[in-house]
């Protein structure tokens, strides 16, 4: 550069670069069409297939409300409440998930993990059994009580800043007794079947109810929009505290907005359906790489983590040889993942 | 694009109960190149950190064009004043061109869409650090010199008129030291870029800043030209070193060469008298 850049080469390079970024923004939406497609072929197959089969032109009719005998019931209760609530609550622990993970730069600070999506579900086991409460009330306490973990691991790793292990750490710790208070007020109310136990537990969507999806979808809405508005401060932080600042990044405001939407998304999901294991853990990490990291994970972690529950759900229902919640399926597919990491970040010498 | 003036007045800083920095007050001149030189630990990095607001002060000001840093909306601030600092990390698995565009981070709203005066930037950015052609490679994948070359582009594309460089040859060869600074006096003759960095190299900063800040204990123990700065005495008694300076015999700027214990032709009024002990080999260095 020791002489001004000329202006043809400059715009030679301008358009060099600006073909790169359409090829890469054509394979970005590729991969987007592929997750959409995936997720509406899982939604066909799980309204038509299940303990019958449903033919397409008598799932549009029941659908479309015509009563058919043996399907309508089947389709408009019970296959349709499930697809709907299973997309909802996966598109929320997927987009909590991934914020999680990029804001503390590491895939074990996901809400499952340090404990966040435990201590909604002990909460919203603690509002039914012993307050008594229903419906949209359970979602507040489990709204609430989320936060408050967040808060309280935050306070908890504390020691002049936060490093991401030792949050990581005091969140394992935190989420471990949450869980035991859960099992323990699920012990005090006999009258439940174990599938509703295991709702608390490991997450499911068994029973679930279409009017259960309405707070569900205005939370997704409200909380996902304010995530995606800080996507591209979201970016920033990911190359660290100090660039993102240099790039005019509002560091505590970010963080605030994004721990409060992801909280937000995965209590108002568990809420619903509990818990459902490792979601948000997988959600982001499969997203990277079926896009290598192509743009933001934002909203491909959303379909897939929708994929995983309605797939999860799925399989857990009719191809393995007992009925298991979606949580049991998802946790198997999540477990070794997590050895993984512990692995990898241990042989790099503790990258976290 | 105009150059805006930095001004530090009475500035105090440092981490919670210990003060790093006291009583500091500077004239960064505008469209200068600006080093800030000094022993380890003696507040470089803070000043700096100071000067780009990642560190509030506990007292004092930092004015960018009169205007406190400080209250600044962070954007606007962003605009005018870009920074990088000591060994950024990439993230995993981007690209060179995602990450110099990210360098238009300040200047794009909430829904504002890439636009062409975007593109014009970054590819001049790429074109300035001679990185077009890595566009399409991973960040993770280069040397250390174009990494560090990646990371200026990215800089470049914020086009600020002031640019804060923490160490930016570290860790890099001698030749890729070379490099990395003449693209920043090219950018700093070319532009008018206002540059400030902390530099490790006392020779290198004498040799490419046109002001040398000589630090020491947290104040600020002289300024000005490198003839006026980089000189036996300041090299005692900053870094606590003997030193011969001579005149450079290609640039005609002040060398320093450091006087160890183990000279061998030394001439004999400057000679260290001491026995050779059997010391191990870093500590002679340090």
């Amino acid at each position: 550069m020791s002489e001004p850049l000329r202006s043809d080469q400059l715009c030679l390079a301008a358009a060099g670069i600006a073909r790169i970024r359409r090829k890469r923004a054509r394979r970005r939406w590729y991969v987007w069409a592929v997750l959409l497609a995936c997720l509406l072929a899982g939604v066909a197959l799980t309204l038509m297939r299940g303990q019958s089969f449903t033919p397409s032109m008598t799932l549009l009719r029941a659908l479309g409300g015509a009563d058919v005998p043996g399907v309508g019931f089947t389709v408009r209760e019970l296959r349709l409440p499930r697809a709907v609530v299973s997309i909802l609550a996966g598109i929320c622990f997927g987009l909590g998930g991934v914020a999680f993970q990029t804001m503390l730069r590491n895939p074990l600070a996901s809400p499952d993990i340090i404990g966040i999506s435990t201590g909604a579900s002990a909460a919203a086991v603690f509002a039914i059994v012993v307050l008594s409460m229903s419906g949209p009330a359970v979602s507040i306490v489990a709204v609430v009580a989320g936060l408050g973990v967040a808060l309280l691991i935050y306070a908890l790793s504390w020691r002049r800043g936060v490093t991401g292990a030792r949050l990581i750490l005091v969140g394992i710790g935190l989420a471990a007794m949450l869980q035991s208070f859960t099992a323990y007020l699920l012990m005090r109310a006999p009258s439940w079947s174990l599938q509703e136990s295991l709702r608390w537990m490991a997450g499911s969507v068994n029973g679930v109810q279409l009017n259960q999806a309405l707070p569900l979808f205005i939370a997704l809405l409200f909380f996902g929009g304010l995530i995606l508005s800080c996507s591209r401060d979201l970016e920033a932080l990911r190359m660290g505290d100090d660039i993102a600042e240099g790039l005019g990044v509002r560091l505590t405001a970010t963080r605030v907005s994004v721990i409060v939407a992801a909280v937000g998304l995965v209590a108002f999901a568990t809420a619903v359906s509990g818990p459902v294991a490792f979601v948000a853990f997988l959600s982001g990490p499969i997203a990277a790489r079926l896009t290598s990291r192509n743009g933001s994970l934002l909203i491909p972690s959303a379909l897939v983590g929708a994929l995983l529950v309605l797939l999860g759900d799925y399989v857990g229902q009719f191809l393995l040889p007992a009925r298991y919640p979606v949580g049991i399926v998802t946790g198997v597919l999540g477990a070794p993942y997590l050895v993984y990491l512990i692995i990898r970040d241990n042989k790099s010498g503790g990258a976290l | 694009m105009s150059s805006p003036s930095l001004l530090v007045h009475d500035l105090m800083a440092g981490y919670g109960e210990r003060t790093v920095l006291d009583d500091i007050n500077l004239t960064i001149p505008s469209g200068r190149n600006t080093a800030i030189v000094g022993a380890n630990a003696c507040g470089k990095s803070t000043l700096l950190r100071t000067l780009s607001r990642l560190l509030v002060p506990e007292r004092g000001k930092v004015l960018l064009d009169g205007l406190s840093i400080h209250r600044l909306p962070a954007r606007r601030l962003a605009q005018q004043l870009g920074l990088l600092p000591q060994s950024p990390i990439a993230p995993e698995g981007i690209t060179v061109l995602d990450l110099v565009s990210r360098g238009r981070h300040p200047r794009q709203g909430l829904f504002a869409r890439w636009s062409s005066a975007d593109e014009a930037a970054v590819a001049e950015a790429l074109e300035a650090t001679h990185t077009t052609e890595l566009a399409e490679r991973a960040v993770e994948e280069l040397s250390g010199g174009q990494r560090q070359r990646v990371w200026i582009a990215m800089a470049l594309a914020q086009q600020t008129g002031v640019l804060l460089l923490d160490e930016p040859t570290t860790f890099l060869d001698i030749n890729h030291q070379i490099e990395v600074l003449d693209l920043l006096t090219d950018l700093n003759r070319m532009r008018g870029t206002t540059i400030v960095m902390v530099l490790h190299e006392l020779n290198l900063a004498a040799r490419y800043a046109d002001i040398l800040v000589a630090m020491a204990k947290g104040r600020i123990y002289a300024i000005g030209a490198p003839e006026k700065v980089l000189t036996e005495q300041m090299v005692w008694e900053v870094f606590g070193l003997a030193s011969r300076v001579i005149e450079d015999p290609v640039t005609g700027k002040p060398m320093m060469i450091p006087l160890g214990r183990h000279i061998a032709c030394e001439p004999s009024r400057d000679r260290v008298e001491e026995p050779i002990k059997n010391t191990p080999s870093a500590e002679i260095c340090a």
